[in-house]
């Protein structure tokens, strides 16, 4: 029973030292919380795979019904901020060249004369390859509207298929907004950063400050000092995540559909994990610098292996295997589940599991690192 | 006081700059193992073209018809169907995520099938809208293909057709345009986040206080901090190059002089980025922080390299415009893919110029104020 008392004291003692090394500077406690939440909202809105607002040329050597049908299907779509008329070849080769425009039209002489005569019929467009991604959406959008023209030109109403009829029902998200896919996704690729950078200074610092032999010195056990470090990083995670939370729903109007408990277990999982990760590259760090530039170097792999910026499935083996000991792949997957699909607990708890193992192992880890230190 | 600047001093200077990054690994990997870290993740990971998604598949009809377009979807390119059951299980594995979409056959299909009327039901999981989009269209491209094969026709002609080209790029291989990304964040990492580290660390150190007292002038110090980690930047933006060249062909129709020159305006901004942010914060957390903040994650999510900025809305754009990022990635995808095109290149590098010494006034005048 005492030997339990003085471990709960000896640990608040701890717990309060680091709360106070990570608070006690002013502009650290701003950077703790602000830019986490502007970030959440500057990305969430700059992230799009919509194509809006771009520059489209148009070379139209036909003049005819076909042309002007084309160009009235170009200049209803949202998505064109305005149509340039090029005069020649040069002169879309030049706007292209130039970035002027995204793509251009090309309405070739002879096909108004095609179409009515029902041949087989088609205009050109040339896309700027640089910016293959945006170009190849672009390009979809484009043939969407010139086979609606062709509709039109034949007198056929759009959605004329044969035979038969696929109803869609996208479930979740009907609207397939983008953002909502978006948001969730910020605030394991948000958390963490912020996690993994605030415990990767938590043993580096002690280092290069010379603080860490004060604290090797010090009446305390291992359990407790890791208890210590982990609990900074850890409340202002979950801080964090609670004013996600409240952007969320309440700024963007995206539903919670799981329910808040499943939300933050997932998030106290993830946020253990990462930590575990942040330490043990701490442990391994001499000075801060190095521990700052191992967790980039962590961070960046971790980010990109999330299936955020793309797909896991359409991964080699070798990634996917590897993405399942990242912890933000987990997460990822955690978050979509809970804010659009009301994932139940069991499937919730299939999710949290690997984030348990690679806490467990990470913190190990860095634990066996630090008492290697001590001795 | 001698000249504002000293050959000795500098090279004193210099020699101690290159013996402290070369003495550091830290540093060593982020500029050598970062860069072939980056490029293989952008090169393997990040494939955004779609192969076989997996799909559940209902078939609540036990006619010949419903067994044939069943088979259409086991042995479409597109799908992978690796659970079959009622639509309340499927739904539950859409749930958990193990499948992407549920294709539903329904009951009346062989009957209203040979009316030419078969209608079936695409389920998508709208939590991934891009895949969400793929399914329902390429479920109905399996169905149109499948009912037009028994009816042993063609396919429609359409009335006109749209003939697409990608110019610079006519495969449209996404590895082609994620190598310039790769080297504006490589290139971010040094010139901003390791310099602002890096100075930092002496203002908490205290040995800026040293240097400060030493005869070196403020526009000696800054030089001498600035040309190693110049160096390094060009080094690693060259790694990553000749990686992405070997390793997957990516084209490089520019001239090196280009990609020099506009390497170096790049990173003449960034290292001014860095040094400022180093002189405000003067705490090497602080310093990280802003820096990733500030430099690092902007440049991968601002600056047009992944998102298109003109969709974004028009307060974000506006923001766009202080991502020195913005003014660098053009003008690299131009270099690897198009060729060399000064007209668009310059405007560009003299916006990066002008950032840059806009940082750097700024550094200079923090640092006089706070030493004096």
């Amino acid at each position: 029973m005492n030997r339990w008392l003085a471990f709960l004291i000896r640990c608040r003692a701890m717990i309060i030292k680091e709360m106070w090394a990570v608070l006690r500077d002013p502009r650290a406690r701003i950077i703790l919380v602000g830019p986490p939440i502007m970030q959440l909202v500057l990305f969430a809105s700059a992230a799009t795979l919509e194509v809006k607002n771009v520059e489209i040329g148009v070379l139209d050597l036909d003049n005819g019904p076909a042309a002007h049908e084309v160009l009235q299907q170009l200049a209803g779509s949202p998505n064109i901020h305005a149509l340039h008329r090029l005069a020649s070849y040069a002169d879309l080769a030049r706007a292209i060249d130039r970035r002027d425009v995204l793509c251009a039209v090309v309405l070739p002489e002879g096909l108004s004369r095609d179409v009515a005569a029902r041949k087989a019929a088609s205009a050109g467009a040339v896309c700027d390859g640089r910016r293959s991604n945006s170009a190849q959406i672009m390009g979809g959008y484009l043939a969407d509207m010139v086979g609606r023209a062709g509709l039109a030109l034949r007198g056929v109403a759009p959605d004329a298929a044969p035979g038969g009829a696929t109803v869609v029902r996208h479930m979740f998200n009907p609207n397939l907004d983008f953002l909502f896919f978006v948001l969730p996704a910020l605030v394991a690729t948000v958390a963490s950063i912020s996690s993994l950078s605030v415990s990767g200074q938590s043993i580096a610092r002690e280092r290069e400050l010379g603080s860490f032999d004060q604290l090797m010195v010090a009446p305390l056990r291992l359990p407790e000092i890791l208890i210590g470090k982990m609990t900074p990083p850890l409340i202002v995670g979950l801080v964090n995540a609670t004013l996600y939370l409240l952007v969320i729903t309440q700024l963007f109007g995206e539903p919670l559909r799981g329910n808040v408990f499943s939300y933050y277990l997932a998030t106290f999982c993830f946020l253990t994990a990462n930590i575990g990760l942040g330490m043990a590259v701490s442990a391994l760090a001499q000075t801060q610098q190095q521990a700052f530039l191992g967790i980039f170097l962590v961070a960046v792999p971790v980010n990109l292996l999330s299936g955020f910026a793309a797909p896991v499935d359409n991964m080699p083996l070798m990634l996917r295997m590897i993405a399942e000991a990242d912890p933000q792949k987990h997460m990822v997957v955690l978050m979509e589940g809970l804010f659009l699909k009301d994932m139940p607990l069991a499937t919730v708890l299939a999710n949290t599991w690997p984030l348990m193992v690679i806490s467990a192992v990470t913190l190990t880890f860095s634990s066996l690192l630090f008492r290697s230190r001590m001795e | 006081m001698s000249a504002l600047f000293s050959a000795r001093r500098l090279k004193a200077m210099l020699v101690k700059e290159g013996l402290q990054i070369l003495r550091d690994p830290s540093t060593i990997l982020i500029a050598f193992v970062l860069p072939v870290i980056l490029i293989l993740i952008f090169g393997y990971a990040l494939n955004l073209d779609t192969g076989r998604t997996r799909i559940g598949l209902a078939q609540q009809d036990g006619g010949e018809a419903a067994a044939s377009l069943a088979t259409a979807f086991r042995q479409s390119p597109w799908f992978a169907v690796v659970a079959v059951g009622d639509v309340p299980h499927l739904k539950d594995e859409l749930v958990a995520g193990r499948i992407r979409g549920i294709i539903v056959i329904p009951q009346d299909f062989s009957r209203r099938a040979a009316a030419h009327a078969g209608t079936i039901q695409a389920i998508t999981d709208g939590s991934l809208p891009n895949n969400a989009a793929f399914v329902a269209s390429y479920a109905d491209g399996v169905r149109q293909n499948w009912a037009l094969a028994r009816d042993g026709r063609a396919a429609v002609q359409p009335a006109l057709a749209l003939t697409l080209r990608y110019w610079f790029n006519p495969g449209s291989v996404s590895r082609y345009f994620l190598v310039p990304g790769a080297i504006a964040v490589v290139m971010t990492m040094i010139g901003s986040l390791l310099t602002a580290l890096v100075l930092a660390r002496e203002w908490e150190r205290g040995t800026m206080e040293a240097i400060l007292a030493t005869p070196l002038g403020m526009a000696e110090l800054v030089v001498t901090k600035v040309v190693p980690y110049y160096v390094l930047g060009l080094a690693a933006m060259t790694i990553c190059t000749v990686v992405s060249l070997i390793l997957f062909d990516v084209p490089f129709r520019g001239s090196v002089l280009a990609l020099l020159a506009i390497s170096s305006c790049y990173l003449f901004c960034a290292l001014g980025q860095g040094l400022m942010i180093s002189a405000l914060a003067r705490s090497q957390y602080v310093a990280s922080q802003i820096a990733l903040l500030a430099a690092f994650l902007p440049s991968l999510l601002l600056s047009g390299f992944i998102y298109e900025i003109s969709s974004a809305p028009l307060w974000v754009q506006w923001v766009t415009r202080i991502v020195p990022a913005r003014y660098l990635i053009p003008s690299l995808q131009t270099v690897f893919l198009a060729g060399d095109d000064w007209g668009l290149f310059l405007p560009d590098m003299a916006r990066m110029l002008l950032f840059g010494a806009v940082f750097f006034a700024i550094t200079l005048a923090k640092t006089k104020r706070r030493v004096a």
